[in-house]
């Protein structure tokens, strides 16, 4: 490098690669080129000869030297350089190559990835030629420019600011339904999380669990399968609203198979897993978040009107709340593939986690009507018959923390209404202790903090909560 | 990184909707654009929350004013660009000013060259996010991964001439980034 004496003026700068180095240069070039600087048409229109236009006609003779050395080579990243004699010769002699091939090496040399040979050769053709020089001189400088790009992890909270701060300066026309807006902060976060993953966090192995029959049950899949079942039973809520279902095709191959149901959340999902040729990759991402941005876009064009309700396997629920569904699973799997990954995550906001907790209370008086007819329910208990809409025994479920609050709920049929006066026991739980065992992830037994009254009905409505969980 | 090939037809779409008042819309806008936003904002700025703060004013710009968006001069994401890019020099230049000591000439001419630095920083940036994929892999490889242009050619599997076209033109690309006065792609038409 050396050799090439007209350059030392700048040795200072050989070992430079930050913000400092293009100071120099700086106020030189900015005016020099006038066309605009989209880098979708430049690097259409400028990838067959690569020459980008320079207004400066080639270094004068008598003008200072321009052209800065390359940044330290590859070779002095930190390890011992080679002894003299490991060279070969003191100095590699420059090669005989031709002025196209020199050109061509300038991107090269500007980041130091040339052979010694191939840059002393290039630093002698730089003396000679004049529009090489310059755009040395330019390439050079653009090596400066590049940064290590920094962390993209952006404040999940900051959407709903930046959101809510625009929706106050100009009021929506189309507003997104207050239902479905946990669902879209959920999608979200969990698509944030998704961001930045690489193959190894992708196919990392997932256990999903849930109860069945009071019975803790799990299934193994991956990152991207889970993101896969919740495409898949997304789906079901997007086949309600008249959207395509993302299945489809899967369905259709899967016909010939004949394994069952593939109706409800599981089967849809076993169909999408065992159907797919290969497991699923990080490419299952861009339709599940399609989706999830076409549901949101599309409540809020239909609303809650005209009584709309998804269809599940074997119940079904209004839209509003299915949306609400789907919000809290999304943040159950997003913890799931967290934990998989050994990433943070916090819980939903407040207000959207109330919501959710407020659906799984209303769910309980079903969920314990089915456990009585499936025979689960504690033996020897005799429900008393209450009259549909008349107040009846009612157990406390009072929840703790910002998102909490507390539910009465009818023990004894789901057409009862919740009585202060018929209470016969009282629970009290943490709003997300509360949203995992709901989601089967805290096994019954171990879940409530605290709790008086009647040990059946508690121990009825803590199963219940179990149960409402599912794949 | 960033969806490339996103046809013009969304971004006229979004300008409709926008228009129309979709909050929905907004959402989408922000998911496909805040760490665009963000991270131009923070390369001008230097600092988290005023990051945040202009991200705040970029997506309350695009609400407000999505009809100031011109289809014909360019794809959406460049003028989304644009506008943190102008915001947030406003804003350093606003915050920069405020702390200058009074009537010192020498102070303005730095601040001039300080928001100068941080305006083709950021144009780089851009520039970098928004270059080809084959192109940025090859300015990865051979900068931060210090691969000399043949082991680029390897581990890209593709030739060395093709190795060395990748990287002039790479840089060719990002040294359009002092184009001072420009903002990114878009003609300075905001």
């Amino acid at each position: 490098m050396s050799s090439a004496g007209g350059f030392e003026a700048h040795e200072g700068n050989g070992e430079h690669r930050g913000d400092d180095e293009r100071d120099e240069y700086l106020g030189r070039d900015e005016d020099e080129f006038g066309g605009a600087a989209d880098t979708g048409s430049a690097a259409g229109g400028g990838a067959g000869d690569g020459d980008v236009p320079s207004g400066t006609g080639g270094t004068g003779p008598g003008g200072p030297p321009r052209i800065p050395l390359p940044r330290a080579s590859v070779e002095d990243g930190g390890q011992p350089l080679p002894g003299p004699a490991d060279l070969g010769s003191p100095a590699p002699v420059p090669l005989d190559l031709s002025h196209d091939v020199l050109k061509s090496l300038l991107g090269a040399w500007a980041l130091a990835a040339c052979s010694p040979a191939e840059t002393a050769a290039v630093e002698e053709h730089l003396g000679a030629c004049g529009s090489c020089a310059d755009e040395a001189l330019r390439l050079r400088e653009a090596v400066g420019l590049l940064h290590q790009p920094e962390s993209l992890d952006l404040d999940p909270a900051l959407r709903t600011r930046v959101l809510q701060s625009c929706l106050n300066r100009r009021p929506p026309g189309i507003p997104v339904p207050e239902w479905a807006s946990p669902y879209d902060a959920e999608t979200a976060r969990l698509d944030a999380l998704l961001q930045d993953f690489g193959d190894a966090e992708w196919h990392a192995p997932v256990r999903l669990r849930w109860f069945e029959a009071d019975q803790a049950t799990s299934r193994r899949t991956t990152v991207a399968g889970v993101i896969a079942h919740l495409l898949s039973v997304d789906g079901l809520v997007a086949m309600a609203l008249g959207l395509e279902d993302p299945l489809a095709e899967v369905l259709e191959r899967d016909k010939t198979r004949e394994q069952g149901s593939v109706a409800g959340p599981a089967g849809r999902t076993e169909a999408f897993w065992r159907t797919s040729h290969f497991p699923p990759t990080r490419s299952v991402r861009a339709p599940w978040r399609e989706q999830s941005h076409s549901l949101v876009r599309t409540v809020s064009f239909t609303g809650g009107a005209g009584g709309l309700t998804v269809p599940y396997d074997d119940f079904q629920l209004p839209l509003h709340d299915a949306m609400l569904d789907r919000a809290f699973e999304c943040w159950v799997h997003a913890e799931d593939i967290a934990e998989a990954v050994d990433y943070p995550y916090d819980p939903p906001a407040p207000r959207h986690l109330n919501k959710m907790i407020d659906l799984a209370a209303r769910m309980l008086p079903t969920a314990l009507a089915e456990r009585r007819r499936a025979g689960l329910s504690a033996p020897g208990q005799t429900p008393h018959l209450v009259p549909a809409g008349a107040p009846g025994r009612s157990l406390r479920l009072e929840i703790e923390g910002a998102a909490g609050g507390e539910w009465l709920i009818p023990l004894d049929s789901p057409a009862a209404v919740g009585s202060a006066e018929f209470e016969v026991a009282h629970v009290a739980l943490d709003g997300v202790e509360f949203c995992k065992l709901a989601a089967g992830h805290v096994p019954p037994e171990e879940a409530a903090a605290g709790q008086v009254g009647d040990r059946e009905a508690i121990r009825d409505v803590l199963f219940a909560a179990a149960g409402l969980s599912r794949m | 990184m960033a969806q490339k090939d996103v046809p013009p037809r969304w971004d006229r779409k979004m300008q409709q909707r926008l228009a129309r008042g979709e909050a929905a819309a907004l959402g989408e806008m922000y998911d496909r654009f805040a760490s665009l936003v963000h991270s131009l904002a923070h390369r001008v700025l230097g600092d988290e929350r005023a990051a945040d703060r202009v991200t705040r004013e970029v997506f309350a710009h695009v609400w407000e004013h999505p009809e100031t968006y011109d289809p014909k001069q360019g794809p959406l994401r460049s003028w989304v660009a644009a506008v943190t890019h102008r915001l947030a020099v406003q804003r350093l230049r606003a915050t920069e000013t405020a702390a200058l000591p009074q009537g010192e000439s020498g102070s303005a001419q730095e601040l001039e060259s300080k928001l100068r630095r941080a305006s083709v920083a950021a144009r780089a940036d851009y520039i970098v996010h928004s270059m080809p994929a084959p192109l940025r892999a090859a300015l990865e490889l051979a900068y931060f991964q210090r691969r000399d242009y043949r082991q680029t050619a390897a581990d890209l599997g593709v030739t060395e001439d093709e190795a060395r076209r990748r990287l002039r033109l790479g840089l060719q690309l990002l040294s359009t980034a002092h184009n001072v006065g420009t903002p990114p792609g878009y003609g300075g038409a905001v």
